[in-house]
């Protein structure tokens, strides 16, 4: 009897609605671009593309986890963008092309984006600025710092670390391993221990946590280390792939909203305190395999950009409305 | 607890409060709302401190900088708005922020056998542990939050005003609940305002009245007559005022109405008339309010005036709903009062003028401050906004929906008088309350519902057995 209602409730919810959705469209997504692929003449699910896709997703994935871990507790981090470049930066300049740098960069990488994350955190907590706000005027000091000492490219990565934006073992890079394993750490983070409760907790409600004995304060800060510290790793996956860091890698990309797009594409609330890993996983991977067939079919970048707004609305607008209709009853 | 004091701001809110209850009593905390009642709960419960005096547990002075210190010593609070995280189970938020570990990680399996156990303990069949609590009725969440208090191994439970939203017959579980809870030998201090339920549970009571201690009795030795008065510090003679005795043209009437919820409504309010509607929780009263105003509108049936298919039809046919959640759903809370009184007759009307002093005073505000933002306002004074903020567009038809929720004895008065001057003036009025004695004194007719039907209609002044009967479906004796 106990046995059968663990099982129940892990299975419950292991695939919650949302998380079903994401993947769900995932796969119909796929299968959409694999047919519009092959009716231009093309071949859709070669070797190339699949790891284009994974290679693709794999940066902005690992942003994501950090940015599905914030946004869980109830905040958001607009400075993950900066913080990358920041970081591709420090990595590049420590590591100045020898092997001997990779291991103090490394660290020096993790402290800066723990600092950055830390600094976001109290910010948000102590001086009560709202996470807005808070992150959005850290990214500016952030760019701030960036731009005053770098206009270009600076700092050069050695050989053997630029083979993590790029070796891979079979079809599978490198550098999906390392989102698939910041991706499991996360999970297991919010699935196993009390700080993953707890974040949760305070997400769903701040006042409830606290008056239930949760230190809320604690919580965010730690939330948003964590966060920071994964666009920190994204840093270094890209001036992995760079060989150099770059002070406009991170925005280029767009890291700080369109991970947030992810998460909430992958059924997260943006009010915090529902949703969770495997669905950012299948948002950012649903963004990836249609940049994949945008780009295969090669479609105006502009019409992408309008097909991937669409989506996102279109996703939020159903959640919204499966917990419309749920609260009605 | 002895000598308490407590200051807000330079306003005193408490002084020199003695309270003692022991293990396996029900001690029932009364006073009006602003008395201090919750003031005092939460100085026991480590949310505020006291500027002077002492708490004592078991002869041992203690002091509680954070409720999570005096959730150790064994004191819970149920609040009246409950904390619990709805996206999450029932075990999940039973172990809140004291996640049970084995070997750094938390132990879901020990969480789960833990709800479980005491779910049984307390014979609670009606959801197991990994349900999520949004799914839960509101009686089965103050389940949830009891087992959080016993599995905390609280030795007092503070129970704040628990049967405001429970309707009668949860009120039965909750009941036996206490009953339980004493048996076990928790010390149970019972805040309410409904004195029935002071008289059946609770050994002793204490009256609190502007911040001051009146009396502690042992429950046997004192009538509800003296709690009243002890507690208003004046008599309140009759405690409904005289019904009306003309009825004037029909105004609102109902034949056939239905929709997904609601199936052959049939009813009819007049001018000058008092409808009550009963019903348990989830028999369609609130439903049956929201079609007649539009909001959940009905989709069969004839109505008249009209069949509103919006709530700004009904509003512009004259008919009114004061919410049965006034702070979600009845006031902008972060708005003044004139911002929310005013809200009706702006979106309805142009250019129409109000003089906001005479509509505050019409429903007897005090103090009639109009700048002050509502959500400071005692329960009592915000539904008095809700209500002027009807009266400024004169509906024909006002329907309130358990208009004195949470809402102090004085304060209620006023609100059954309000109403039944409205009425008075030509006003045809329909109440839905859970609280049996409010609806049969004000009603002059009362429809009971159930399963989304009507399930009778009775005169003035039925007994209440004759209502629950009715809206239990068993057949009257």
């Amino acid at each position: 009897m106990t046995e059968r209602t663990l099982t129940s409730f892990s299975l419950r919810r292991k695939v919650t609605g949302s998380t079903l959705i994401i993947y769900l469209a995932l796969i119909g997504v796929l299968l959409i671009g694999w047919v519009l692929v092959a009716v231009d003449g093309g071949n859709f699910l070669t070797l190339e593309t699949v790891v284009g896709i994974q290679q693709r997703s794999a940066a902005l994935g690992i942003v994501a986890v950090g940015q599905t871990l914030a946004i869980l507790v109830g905040s958001l981090d607009l400075s993950v963008a900066y913080l990358i470049s920041l970081t591709s930066l420090v990595a590049a300049e420590i590591m100045a092309g020898q092997d001997s740098g990779i291991l103090p960069a490394v660290a020096a990488v993790i402290a800066v984006s723990a600092l950055i994350g830390l600094v976001n955190g109290l910010v948000i907590t102590r001086l009560h600025v709202h996470a807005f706000i808070a992150t959005l005027g850290v990214a500016l000091i952030i760019k701030g710092v960036v731009d005053h000492l770098y206009d270009g490219p600076s700092g050069s990565v050695p050989e053997s670390f630029q083979r993590l934006g790029y070796d891979r073992l079979g079809p599978v890079p490198v550098s999906a391993l390392l989102w698939a394993a910041v991706a499991v750490a996360a999970w297991f983070l919010l699935r196993r221990t009390r700080l993953g409760y707890r974040i949760y907790a305070v997400g769903g409600d701040e006042e409830v946590a606290r008056l239930s004995g949760v230190r809320t304060g604690r919580i965010i800060v730690a939330t948003h280390v964590l966060c920071s510290i994964c666009a920190g790793i994204a840093g270094l996956l890209l001036a992995g792939r760079l060989g150099a860091g770059a002070p406009t890698v991170g925005t280029d990309g767009g890291y700080d909203l369109e991970s947030i797009a992810a998460v909430v594409l992958g059924g997260t609330a943006l009010a915090g305190g529902k949703g969770g890993v495997p669905g950012t996983v299948g948002g950012v991977l649903l963004l990836a395999v249609l940049d994949s067939v945008f780009n295969q079919l090669e479609v105006n970048a502009f019409f992408k950009d309008v097909v991937r707004g669409v989506v996102i609305v279109a996703a939020v607008a159903v959640y919204a409305r499966r917990t419309v209709r749920r609260r009605s009853r | 607890m002895r000598g308490i004091a407590k200051s807000f701001l330079g306003v005193r809110v408490l002084s020199g409060v003695n309270l003692e209850v022991a293990a396996g009593e029900v001690h029932a905390v009364v006073g009006e709302n602003g008395a201090g009642k919750s003031t005092l709960m939460k100085i026991l419960a480590g949310v505020h401190s006291p500027d002077e005096g002492s708490v004592e547990i078991d002869g041992v002075s203690v002091s509680f900088a954070h409720p999570v210190e005096a959730q150790r010593a064994g004191v819970a609070i149920i609040y009246q708005e409950f904390n619990l995280l709805p996206e999450r189970s029932v075990a999940e938020n039973v172990f809140l922020g004291r996640e049970p570990v084995r070997r750094g990680l938390v132990d879901r399996t020990a969480m789960e056998t833990d709800t479980t156990r005491l779910l049984k303990e307390l014979g609670e069949t009606s959801f197991v542990s990994h349900d999520l609590v949004r799914h839960l009725s509101i009686a089965q969440q103050q389940v949830v939050e009891i087992l959080k208090a016993l599995s905390q191994d609280a030795r007092i439970i503070v129970m704040d005003e628990p049967t405001a939203a429970l309707a009668e017959h949860e009120v039965e579980l909750l009941y036996r609940l206490v009953a339980r809870l004493r048996e076990r030998g928790i010390a149970v201090l019972y805040i309410s305002h409904r004195l029935r339920e002071v008289f059946d549970l609770a050994e002793r009571v204490t009256v609190l009245k502007d911040g001051a201690l009146v009396r502690t009795a042992d429950t046997a030795d004192i009538t509800s007559d003296e709690l009243v008065r002890l507690m208003v510090g004046r008599d309140l003679g009759t405690y409904f005022p005289p019904r009306g005795t003309e009825t004037g043209e029909v105004r609102l009437s109902v034949r056939g109405g239905g929709n997904a919820v609601l199936d052959g409504i049939d009813l009819q309010v007049s001018e000058g008339e008092i409808l009550g509607v009963a019903g348990l929780q989830g028999s369609g009263r609130t439903e049956l309010a929201k079609a007649i105003f539009g909001a959940e509108p009905f989709t069969r049936g004839t109505m008249s005036p009209l069949r509103p298919r919006s709530v700004r039809q009904a509003v512009a046919a004259g008919i009114g709903l004061v919410n049965e959640d006034r702070k979600a759903e009845g006031l902008a809370l972060r708005q003044s009062v004139r911002d929310n009184a005013l809200l009706v007759s702006r979106s309805v009307r142009r250019g129409g003028r109000t003089d906001i002093r005479e509509l505050l005073e019409s429903v007897r505000l005090q103090p009639p401050r109009p700048e002050q933002e509502v959500r400071y306002l005692s329960g009592g004074n915000q539904q008095k906004v809700v209500l002027a903020k009807w009266i400024t567009v004169a509906p024909k038809v006002l329907i309130f929906d358990e208009p004195t929720r949470g809402v102090d004895v004085g304060a209620k008065a006023a609100i059954h008088d309000l109403m039944r001057g409205l009425a008075k003036d030509g006003m045809a009025i329909m109440m839905i309350s859970s609280e049996l004695p409010e609806l049969i004194g004000m009603s002059d007719r009362i429809i009971v519902m159930r399963d989304g039907r009507i399930a009778g209609v009775l005169p003035a002044g039925p007994s209440e057995e004759t209502v629950m009967h009715l809206a239990a479906g068993e057949v009257t004796p």
